[in-house]
């Protein structure tokens, strides 16, 4: 149970990241820790103490064994959040060609 | 049910296509492009009739029976959804080949676009709650990178603010995937909905269904989550503006709300009054905050959170009717909120200008467009014997008969206000006195004339719509979301 709890904390870290902070390069890391958390806490609902991979073998009885689906699931989640990250760094570098800060409270030329 | 798979099959494949031959050869994006979202817009209409003839059809991706494998599912709600896309879709990529003649990279617009179809048409068809976060997540990137097109200062800081809003929105719906996975250790739709009707939700499954509702309502830019909107939608080029307004908001947003809350998690009361509560206030805000603007498309941005609110108080009150006029009026919204886009990009690419202050008189100089945004104005507005006074009348005689005095009394003010705001654009626009710097100006080239004649015709015939020939159209959508938590029995129907 700690662990998951330990999760959460993780993703209010990313989120408190986000939304505090302003720097655009802080913010796009705590949008990272916030992927991290998630994929850490969809792995853990599949994880099991001293589990062991599930293949099927002759012979062998598997009584204690991981779920694989989460994790196959968790990698289709990193892949997703590595093309997200790739995009707004370069977002990020753009934004910096155009208004020569990363601070986002000078990043304000959109109103209304 | 061999053709399902297609509507994703085709996008991806032309954006490959487009990708890989569209810099080298002439031409070869707008035709290939066009020919895609022309494929999918005929599937779509065929998938009309399937849905007559068989009700539920199911595909079962590489022969898995679904509680294993991946399937996608086609009902009622399925191609009514398809249909509104593909055919707004269609009418945009023809728009496009004129207007997005002034960037370079056209081709590269069109890849962008077909990966963006391809997200919205997955996200439709899965029957897989996962698949249904992948295919998201395509969409949502394609469309980041879409916003930000045109490499202006102001177009990377919006399409920043909404990445940011957008990821966080993303990791919402898949922790709420994860903690439905970890309850029910099933990712199909139908099997979650079997097994949390045999095991009974507790605390966990409103946990889910609030981080769901956090998650989907800051795609759809509900109210307390619509700040990304009104930067994002009036930074991108026009054709994407349309296509994000238009149906992108409706498809992450309402179709994925509807689908998982009606036939996946089931509504409860309380989940109907938080989804009274957050239209009527998304209408009040946005119409409040639509009224003050100077910039066209900004204006189209605030009014479509007004709009968006209308459809989800609809689907809130939960009645047959409310939920038909639900669905009609996103049906409605998708036709006429791509027409207003279309028309800004009309009058940003003969004047160069987007403020209102400096337009006027253009009636004379662009008739086509004059005409078409009266058309798209007054039906948004609902004056009656256009689509939107139908659907919007069917929405407020539901929430009369279900009670909800307040709302409906709360929906026509609204609704005069948006009268307010769009004769305000109309006047300011294209009656008065002509500026002097616009006397040389002309209307863009014909294909753009072309898709906004053609959306001006089908605003005005969408009441139709009600007549008994075509009601089945509408009434097997709304058949599916009344059934709520029979969906399962459907599918599993359908496989066996």
């Amino acid at each position: 149970m700690s662990t998951y709890l330990l999760c959460l904390v993780l993703f209010c870290i990313g989120l408190y990241c986000v939304l505090r902070k302003r720097n655009i390069i802080k913010i796009i890391i705590g949008l990272g820790i916030i992927e991290y958390a998630v994929n850490l806490f969809f792995v853990l609902i599949g994880y099991q103490i001293h589990g062991r991979a599930p293949i099927l073998a002759k012979d062998q009885v598997i009584s204690n064994m991981v779920d694989p689906l989460p994790q196959a699931l968790v990698l289709t989640s990193i892949v997703i959040g590595l093309a997200v990250t790739a995009l707004i760094v370069a977002i990020a570098i753009r934004i910096y060609e155009k208004y020569g800060t990363f601070d986002i409270s000078k990043i304000r030329r959109l109103r209304g | 049910m061999k053709m399902l798979p297609f509507f994703v099959i085709i996008p991806l494949g032309t954006a490959f296509l487009v990708s890989l031959f569209g810099k080298k050869i002439r031409n070869f994006a707008d035709i290939v492009a066009n020919l895609g979202t022309l494929c999918l817009l005929l599937l779509s209409l065929y998938s009309i009739q399937l849905v007559n003839a068989h009700k539920v059809l199911v595909y079962k991706v590489g022969g898995w029976l679904p509680p294993i494998g991946i399937c996608m599912v086609l009902d009622g709600l399925t191609s009514f959804m398809l249909v509104t896309v593909n055919l707004v879709s269609f009418l945009i990529t023809i728009y496009s080949i004129g207007y997005m003649e002034k960037y370079t990279d056209k081709y590269r617009f069109y890849t962008l676009f077909m990966l963006l179809l391809s997200g919205m048409n997955g996200i439709i068809i899965t029957g897989d709650l996962f698949n249904l976060f992948v295919f998201l997540e395509i969409a949502s990137i394609a469309s980041y990178a879409l916003v930000a097109f045109g490499t202006e200062a102001e177009e990377l800081e919006a399409s920043f603010k909404y990445a940011v809003m957008g990821t966080v929105a993303s990791s919402f719906i898949l922790l709420a995937i994860a903690l439905l996975y970890s309850y029910t250790s099933t990712l199909n739709m139908a099997d979650i909905s079997l097994v949390l009707s045999q095991k009974g939700s507790g605390v966990l499954v409103n946990f889910v269904a609030v981080l769901f509702l956090a998650g989907f309502g800051l795609k759809a830019a509900l109210v307390p989550f619509h700040a990304w909107l009104p930067d994002a939608h009036p930074s991108a080029p026009a054709p994407i503006s349309a296509m994000l307004s238009g149906v992108f908001i409706k498809v992450l947003g309402v179709y994925a709300l509807c689908r998982v809350f009606f036939n996946i998690l089931g509504v409860s009361d309380k989940i109907f009054f938080i989804l009274v509560i957050l239209g009527v206030i998304s209408m009040c805000v946005g119409a409040f905050l639509a009224i003050a603007q100077r910039d066209i498309k900004r204006m189209f941005a605030y009014s479509s959170i007004s709009q968006i609110g209308y459809i989800i108080f609809a689907l809130g009150i939960g009645t047959p009717l409310a939920i038909l006029g639900g669905l009609f009026h996103l049906f409605n919204h998708a036709l006429f909120k791509s027409l207003l886009f279309l028309n800004s990009g009309s009058i940003e690419y003969s004047t160069g200008t987007r403020d209102l202050k400096r337009l006027g008189g253009l009636n004379r100089q662009l008739p086509i467009t004059g005409y078409t945004s009266l058309l798209g104005s007054m039906s948004i507005s609902g004056v009656p014997p256009l689509g939107g006074f139908w659907s919007k009348l069917i929405i407020i005689i539901a929430a009369l008969q279900a009670g909800y005095f307040v709302s409906a009394t709360v929906a026509i003010l609204v609704s005069i206000l948006t009268l307010a705001y769009y004769l305000k654009f109309q006047s300011y626009a294209f009656f008065g006195k002509l500026n002097e710097a616009w006397l040389k100006i002309k209307e863009g080239p014909g294909t753009m004339r072309f898709s906004m004649i053609v959306l001006a015709i089908l605003c005005v015939s969408t009441g139709l719509l009600l007549i008994p020939i075509l009601r089945p159209f509408l009434q097997s959508a709304v058949n599916v979301l009344l059934l709520g938590n029979g969906y399962k029995d459907v599918v599993f129907g359908a496989i066996r």
